[in-house]
């Protein structure tokens, strides 16, 4: 607390320097061949979303039986919006995304829903699940693209960074080749590379500017969503803060639409508009952000916030979650999280996992999975949660 | 140099095990240039005592564990154990050394051989460092246990791809717990674990050092982590140490323009109303943007810090500062602490030789 004085003095002077970069960068991406001019203008959160996903179940078939990765799932993408998809290892979150753009294959199958599309540049609205491959080919990546999570693995190690620019812009775009050299260019200098980096290859560049190559591949085409899988997991915070602040930024100038994948919740706290919290295959809580982090309902979004240390402020007591996910082959009755769940009662076995409204909230359409737990249910005593917690004392 | 008067915010909890005493790591590359990997660094490590070495990558944080590790041979500098000076030149001398001192690696996926079973990777290290007369059955069980991979008969078969996360860190912690070690070296030992896991795994590790007195460097660019778990907190910065302190005050009241960058790059959703979302690039007083201290970057004259901060000046690009103490637990590398930390420097510290530029 009392580093704030030093900080806030110090802010404005570097604030305005960042300001006058981000300026920098929209005027060079106006100035680019087709860059930003489409799309300038996004729609306001809320209106008619641009992807939606309903009844959406996938299947991963195993000799051993079903694992039901995604369940009955229900989600809408805003043109404009940040919408964050929050859950650990297995709880389905990018098996939902990828399944929502048919990026899967056997095992994974889908085996109930619809994924309507609503673009600015298609016509009428289509269900993605239903396309055709050709009409496939025309979605992915011009109007919905995507950003891997590991950067390492994802770039063409023997292709330099512009020749990928290039591969990309090249598959779908008509374009005669100086315009995509250029193109090539802008789109580094719109993720803040140096265009003395197009003829890098991968292993030359570090890690963030690996994950900036891939942001770049992902405008190349300036799609109307894109799908972000763990961008910044592998990136330390000083480069993550960056580049979070940079795809914000580009959002804004562009206006794309972003569903964002990471288990990191306090990172979602701060960069989405709304938050899906995902476990084992069921949303558990949809909420806005700020509801989210003032009024979590669902026993597992409250354990999540309690998760991560704090750097300011007092020091809390920490609790975790205790315990794992349950096997998906053969998922408890009732609520999958009722094993974990500090406030589990013998009830929680009927619970059907129906989404249900949070009438306190400030927020219009914040639901809930668990019909017990309200925002301002008093947390369990310690001996029936973890035995873990020690560290915040 | 004034680092030597400083005391460890550790020292109170054990007596000293390991000393690190200017330690100095080059790598050559390419033609004739050379990468000052690790320069300069000193500190102690105390039983029952976790010191964290906070920075990003390429700071050398992971370099500096490898040199403690006797893994990389050191350019210059001394590392004592329990006041004696290590020679691992030996194939004998090396493995005595590693039954004293552990290092548990970043990432649980590849540092577990995918073709063995938990068994042996927990049979291995007993044997190998508990000599023939090792119950080695009953040791593996007490192992797993102790990290809590509960009931062990169930994991003994399994092999890494069978496990969690969160499962393989505790078989990496079981593994590196199998030598009995006094020194424990946990190279981000939770970073690449679910958010929600990491936790968790903090606490065992916690529970490990009380009951074991394991001396504990816990390496982290995740600095909030290191308030919770750490006594101590060295923040490292192109291979030097630019600031060590307790971990409350480190993190609370920052010093070097460095440190403080990396307080303001931590999520922070109490702090809703300057966020990203709002579009404002909430930053500290330096500029992320200045390229981490990579190869190409990393100021080769004057402070290592100096092309991304704020306050540097014609000094700050021709010499390096040394740890200028701030308090008898405190130091901070910066010719420009009045400014960038005046409440720290205001009051003149106690038998300090601050800075007077």
């Amino acid at each position: 607390m009392s580093a704030d004085p030093a900080a806030d003095r110090a802010i404005d002077p570097v604030g305005s320097r960042a300001l006058d970069r981000a300026a920098h960068r929209a005027t060079s991406a106006a100035a680019g061949p087709a860059a930003g001019s489409s799309l300038a203008g996004a729609g306001a959160p809320g209106s008619s979303p641009v992807l939606d996903i309903r009844d959406l179940s996938i299947v991963y078939r195993t000799p051993a039986g079903d694992v039901r990765a995604v369940d009955q799932v229900n989600l809408a993408l805003g043109a404009g919006e940040v919408v964050g998809l929050a859950g650990e290892s297995g709880s389905g979150k990018s098996t939902l995304a990828y399944g929502a753009c048919r990026l899967l294959r056997a095992p994974a199958l889908v085996t109930n829903g619809s994924v309507i599309y609503r673009g600015r540049r298609v016509s009428r609205p289509a269900d993605i699940l239903k396309m055709r491959p050709d009409e496939l080919r025309r979605l992915r990546w011009r109007e919905i693209a995507i950003v891997f999570q590991s950067a390492m693995n994802a770039l063409n190690p023997v292709l330099n960074v512009r020749d990928q620019l290039l591969d990309a812009i090249h598959a779908h775009l008509k374009m005669p080749r100086d315009e995509a050299n250029s193109r090539a260019a802008s789109l580094l200098d719109l993720v803040g590379i140096p265009r003395s980096r197009l003829r890098s290859y991968p292993h030359e560049l570090s890690g963030g500017m690996r994950q900036r190559v891939m942001i770049a591949m992902a405008l190349a085409a300036e799609p109307e969503i894109i799908i972000m899988d763990e961008p910044t997991t592998a990136l330390d915070v000083v480069v993550q803060r960056d580049i979070l602040a940079q795809i914000v930024e580009l959002k804004d100038t562009l206006g794309f639409s972003i569903l964002f994948i990471t288990h990191d919740l306090s990172l979602l706290l701060e960069l989405a508009d709304r938050i899906a919290v995902m476990y084992a295959g069921q949303f558990v809580e949809i909420a806005t952000s700020d509801e989210v982090h003032r009024e979590a309902a669902h026993p597992y979004t409250k354990g999540l916030l309690n998760s991560f240390p704090s750097l300011r402020g007092p020091r809390r007591e920490l609790a975790g979650i205790p315990g794992s996910p349950p096997d998906l082959r053969n998922p408890p009755p009732g609520c999958p999280f009722a094993p974990r769940c500090g406030y589990a009662r013998p009830e929680c076995r009927d619970v059907d996992m129906r989404l249900l409204p949070v009438t306190t909230s400030r927020d219009p359409d914040h639901v809930t999975a668990c019909p017990f737990v309200l925002p301002d249910t008093p947390a369990p005593s310690v001996a029936s949660g973890s035995p873990a917690g020690e560290l915040g004392t | 140099m004034s680092e030597q008067t400083l005391m460890s915010a550790a020292a109170a909890r054990g007596p000293l095990a390991m000393e690190a005493i200017s330690l100095s790591k080059d790598f050559r590359i390419g033609r004739g240039d050379t990468l000052h990997a690790v320069q300069d660094v000193s500190f102690n490590l105390y039983r029952g005592a976790v010191v964290a070495l906070v920075g990003e990558s390429g700071s050398g944080k992971s370099t500096a564990a490898r040199l403690l590790a006797g893994q990389e041979r050191l350019t210059s500098g001394t590392i004592r154990l329990d006041g004696k000076q290590v020679e691992v030149s030996s194939r004998g001398g090396f493995r005595r050394y590693k039954s004293e001192v552990q290092l548990v690696f970043q990432d649980p996926f590849s540092s577990l051989n995918p073709i063995h079973t938990v068994r042996y990777h927990l049979e291995r290290p007993v044997k190998l460092h508990q000599g023939k007369d090792a119950n080695v059955g009953q040791e593996v069980v007490s192992l797993m246990e102790q990290v809590r991979l509960t009931p062990a008969k169930q994991f003994l078969a399994k092999y890494p791809h069978e496990l969690s996360g969160g499962q393989r860190q505790r078989v990496s912690f079981a593994r590196a717990l199998a030598a009995r070690p006094r020194v424990l070296l946990a190279d981000e030992p939770v970073s690449m674990l679910d958010v929600s896991i990491r936790l968790e795994m903090l606490n065992l590790l916690d529970d490990l050092r009380q009951r074991f007195r394991l001396a504990m460097l816990y390496i982290t660019h995740d600095i909030a982590s290191a308030r919770y778990f750490a006594d101590e907190i060295l923040v490292m910065y192109a291979g030097e140490i630019v600031e060590r302190g307790p971990a409350e005050e480190v993190t609370q009241v920052p010093a070097h323009p460095y440190t403080q960058l990396l307080v303001a790059s931590a999520p922070d959703p109490d702090n809703l109303g300057s966020t990203l979302r709002a579009g404002g690039r909430r930053q500290g007083p330096a500029t992320a943007s200045g390229r981490p201290q990579n190869l190409d970057g990393a100021a080769t004259q004057g402070c290592p810090f100096n092309p991304r901060c704020p306050f540097a000046d014609d000094k700050c690009r021709r010499e390096d500062p040394a740890l200028m103490q701030i308090s008898d637990t405190r130091g901070a590398a910066c010719w420009h602490l009045d400014v960038a930390a005046p409440e720290l420097v205001s009051r003149p510290p106690e038998g300090g030789d601050a800075t007077t530029t």
